[in-house]
């Protein structure tokens, strides 16, 4: 359908149903458009979400309290033997048919019993929830979820610039993420979500090859999104809209789509060769066969040290939104916030050997070490670039501002013990610890996944035409502050003390730590939990939504809540900045008529439509 | 649009002298743009992805240097890899002349430009397949498990043979999918979807081609040469 055959009366919203339920399922599975496509997202990663954070919930049980040798009496035979005493994992004995050859040299079936210990499963549980919650959830959360929804409502666009690449995205996202399920339920991975050679060509039972080659698939989606938004923000701009007068999560999104294209090819070629190795032996990567181990750690962060900022660029872009907005005034320092995400971008690139300090000559080391404190720089411009936009701000403490509060003070954390890690002398003692695993959940949960979740609370009247209930959120938002706290705050002690990650077991003096980050980790649960709790009410019965409830500037707010499928009713000027609200009067920008309209091709009426290059 | 002809005796327009603008575009321009930088940021990530393969190479060249000195002359025939090259510089030269003809709405020679591309990469293939792997595969010069070889020379000739397995297995299957492609825009010539105006496809997949190209220019001296 086309702007020009539905006459002015008739403008449904992206989410109306069609004549029937079978074509409304059809209009869904084949869509093309850029909002619907963004809500699949939305409920695919939302749902890795959910898996991730069950697997998490499990690594916390099962450290609630150290492995321990009792000894029992055997009833019958009256003998003392020591025995480990039950986890929260068990040890399973699977059995499973086998192929083997027999004396005559026949293939007969044969029973295999095989043992799972305790250990093995912990291993297999958190290596899954880092690998999930990496590759399935927090990557695509952002871009792919509300990047594909607001990205082009927000610079005017009718679309991405390649609509049916966007959709084979989604599919490709859905197919490795299939993958990594089968993966779970056919015997998991232990090598932790990092796949380090000799452990990951070697180690026999699992599936390891099945993951990697699932990493490969999903990389084929974020190069696909990242290529997309990319051409989106160069060519597809409204009329009136030059690179600084984009909203800030535009740039965000624009500095991760490079980070995306420019990184992930790498990832491809180093799990292609992972998962060749496996299949054929090829000694690239196994040092009994002359290949080399460090390569892989190279190659590998070449790529997941981007990434790492893949995942939190987008969460910058929500916050720098979200703060404009809610405390009514505009940016600190427009082209500082946004030239420091294209700044982050490129260090992105120069850091990553500091994954492996002690593999590398010390110049190497300290070269890398500087560069690393480097990234220090234009981070911290955004972090005062936004608390001197709250000073003097009309603040409203609603639950996205709420969220805006505790991204900046979760996420400071996070970013400050991340120096103690760069200095080569402190990381020495802090390296491998639980240290590191506290300083990553504060940058990645305290960073993005709180940014994603006010962002969430910020956009979703106009994602889905409801509003959500304030009292019940903040409650929500509340729970996960303490919680999060509760849960890594406790870490950072524990890896100061010494404590290595991913052990199953501690000693004894540490139990008290341990149990209360398991508490807490509930308490987060708990508070995730009522979010979902609001959105699902909000859904069924939230008070309808205005077109613009946080009366903010921004070009998505300037359609109906939810937008109209072809998403504005007539096309968009840029008449004004993004966060102009130190102007006097703001003229809406879409009253038909009121402004000039851009040129069109001569005789071009919309009507002929469809057929693309593609 | 293209006005209707007020002659009814006149011919109908072909596809190409009526392009189509999808309707998120705001124009013609804006759309040709978008595809050919969409096509740009793509040979990005396949120059990247094979820059895995070179970066490989190098550390192994580093670290076994008398391995990979007497390699290329004991494993590979520089004559064959030759051969192939000329062919593929050649059929970048044919496929770029096939955007020049479609702009001067040279239709036979556009099509003839294609058959030719075409023609040669499938040489390429067939030499591949035909002169190099099979005799290598006979002989169990192969990566990894299948190593079979007698008259290896040193401990890590193997890996030689890896990297030269993965990257022009690699190289190969895009020289695949160009053949896909290629075939595919010269059924799209036969219906004349190509002219002065509209070439787009024809500019994006000829890039595809030089940059496979590319990448064999420098697979070439480095497995083969040095």
């Amino acid at each position: 359908m086309s702007a020009a055959h539905d006459h002015h009366d008739h403008h449904p919203s992206y989410l109306a149903p069609k004549e029937t339920l079978g074509k409304t399922i059809m209009s869904w599975v084949y869509t093309i458009d850029h909002k619907k496509i963004g809500v699949m997202y939305l409920c695919a990663v939302l749902f890795a979400f959910f898996l991730g954070g069950v697997l998490a919930l499990g690594v916390r049980t099962h450290l609630w309290s150290p492995a321990e040798t009792i000894v029992q009496i055997d009833p019958s035979t009256g003998e003392e033997r020591e025995v480990q005493k039950e986890r929260f994992f068990r040890d399973v004995t699977i059995t499973r048919t086998v192929m083997r050859e027999n004396e005559a040299g026949e293939k007969v079936r044969a029973q295999e019993e095989r043992t799972f210990t305790s250990n093995n499963i912990y291993n297999r549980v958190f290596t899954l929830h880092g690998a999930v919650m990496v590759f399935l959830f927090i990557i695509p959360s952002v871009p792919a979820a509300l990047g594909n929804f607001f990205l082009p409502l927000m610079i005017g666009a009718k679309d991405v610039a390649f609509p049916r690449l966007n959709l084979l995205s989604w599919y490709v996202y859905v197919f490795g993420s299939l993958m990594t399920l089968g993966a779970l339920l056919g015997g998991g991975v232990e090598t932790g979500w990092t796949f380090y050679t000799p452990y990951s060509t070697s180690t026999e039972f699992g599936q390891t090859t099945l993951v990697a080659l699932a990493v490969f698939v999903l990389g084929f989606s974020s190069i696909f999104t990242g290529l997309n938004f990319i051409v989106t923000v160069h060519k597809m701009r409204a009329p009136g809209m030059g690179w600084f007068d984009m909203p800030l999560f535009v740039w965000a999104i624009y500095a991760t789509s490079i980070i995306q294209v420019l990184a992930t090819p790498v990832l491809g070629i180093t799990v292609l060769l992972l998962a060749i190795e496996r299949m054929f032996n090829i000694g690239i990567f196994d040092p009994a066969k002359g290949g080399d181990p460090i390569l892989f750690q190279h190659f590998f962060w070449f790529y997941s040290h981007p990434a790492v900022y893949i995942m939190i660029l987008p969460g910058f872009g929500i916050i720098s939104e979200m703060i404009t907005t809610h405390a009514r005034k505009p940016i600190f320092g427009y082209r500082f916030v946004a030239f420091s995400s294209i700044a982050i971008a490129a260090i992105s690139f120069l850091v990553w050997a500091h994954h492996m300090f002690t593999a590398m000559g010390e110049l190497a080391a300290i070269i890398f070490s500087g560069l690393t404190m480097l990234v220090a720089i234009p981070t911290a411009i955004k972090v005062f670039a936004w608390v001197a936009t709250l000073y003097k701000g009309s603040i409203a403490l609603n639950t996205p501002m709420l969220y805006v509060l505790s991204f900046l003070f979760l996420f400071t954390i996070g970013g400050l013990t991340g120096p103690p890690l760069a200095v080569l002398s402190t990381d020495l003692h802090l390296h491998d610890t639980y240290f590191v695993v506290a300083h990553f959940h504060y940058v990645m949960m305290g960073g993005t996944v709180i940014a994603f979740i006010g962002g969430l609370h910020h956009w979703w009247p106009k994602m889905f035409g409801r509003m959500y209930n304030e009292t019940f959120a903040k409650l929500g938002c509340l729970l996960v502050f303490v919680g999060f706290n509760l849960t890594f705050f406790t870490q950072f002690f524990l890896g100061s003390n010494g404590m290595p990650r991913r052990y199953a077991t501690y000693v004894e003096e540490f139990q008290t730590l341990h149990q209360l980050s398991t508490i807490g980790s509930y308490i987060l649960a708990i508070g995730l939990f009522v979010h979902l709790g609001v959105f699902v009410m909000s859904l069924l019965n939230g008070k309808k939504a205005v077109e613009n409830p946080w009366g903010s500037l921004t070009m998505e707010w300037d359609t109906e809540s939810p937008p109209i499928e072809h998403n504005f009713l007539h096309e968009p000027v840029a008449t004004h900045g993004p966060y102009d609200y130190d102007q006097p009067i703001v003229p809406p920008r879409t009253k038909p008529g009121e402004w000039p309209l851009p040129d069109m091709p001569e005789g071009d009426d919309g009507a002929n439509t469809k057929r693309g290059m593609f | 649009m293209a006005s209707i002809p007020s002659d009814h005796n006149a011919r109908p327009a072909a596809p190409h002298e009526n392009p189509v603008v999808a309707s998120h575009f705001r124009s013609k321009a804006e759309q040709e743009d978008a595809g050919k930088m969409g096509m740009w940021l793509f040979l990005t990530t396949e120059v990247l992805l094979f820059g895995g393969f070179f970066c490989a190479y190098a550390v192994f060249r580093m670290l076994y240097p008398e391995t990979f000195e007497g390699a290329s002359a004991k494993f590979l025939d520089w004559r064959i890899g030759a051969i192939n090259t000329v062919v593929l510089l050649l059929s970048s030269f044919t496929v770029a002349m096939s955007i020049r003809n479609a702009q001067l709405n040279q239709q036979w020679w556009l099509r003839i430009n294609l058959i030719i591309t075409i023609a040669c990469a499938i040489f390429f293939l067939v030499t591949k397949l035909w002169l190099e792997y099979w005799p290598k595969i006979v002989e169990g010069k192969l990566p990894g498990t299948f190593f079979t070889y007698s008259g290896a020379m040193t401990d890590h000739d193997q890996i030689f043979l890896s990297i030269y397995w993965t990257a022009t297995a690699t190289h190969g299957l895009h020289v695949l999918i160009g053949v896909f492609l290629l075939t595919w825009l010269l059924v799209r010539a036969w219906k004349l979807h190509f002219g002065p105006k509209t070439y787009l496809a024809l500019e994006n997949v000829g890039l595809y081609w030089h940059v496979v190209d590319l990448i064999w220019i420098f697979l070439f001296p480095l497995l083969y040469l040095v």
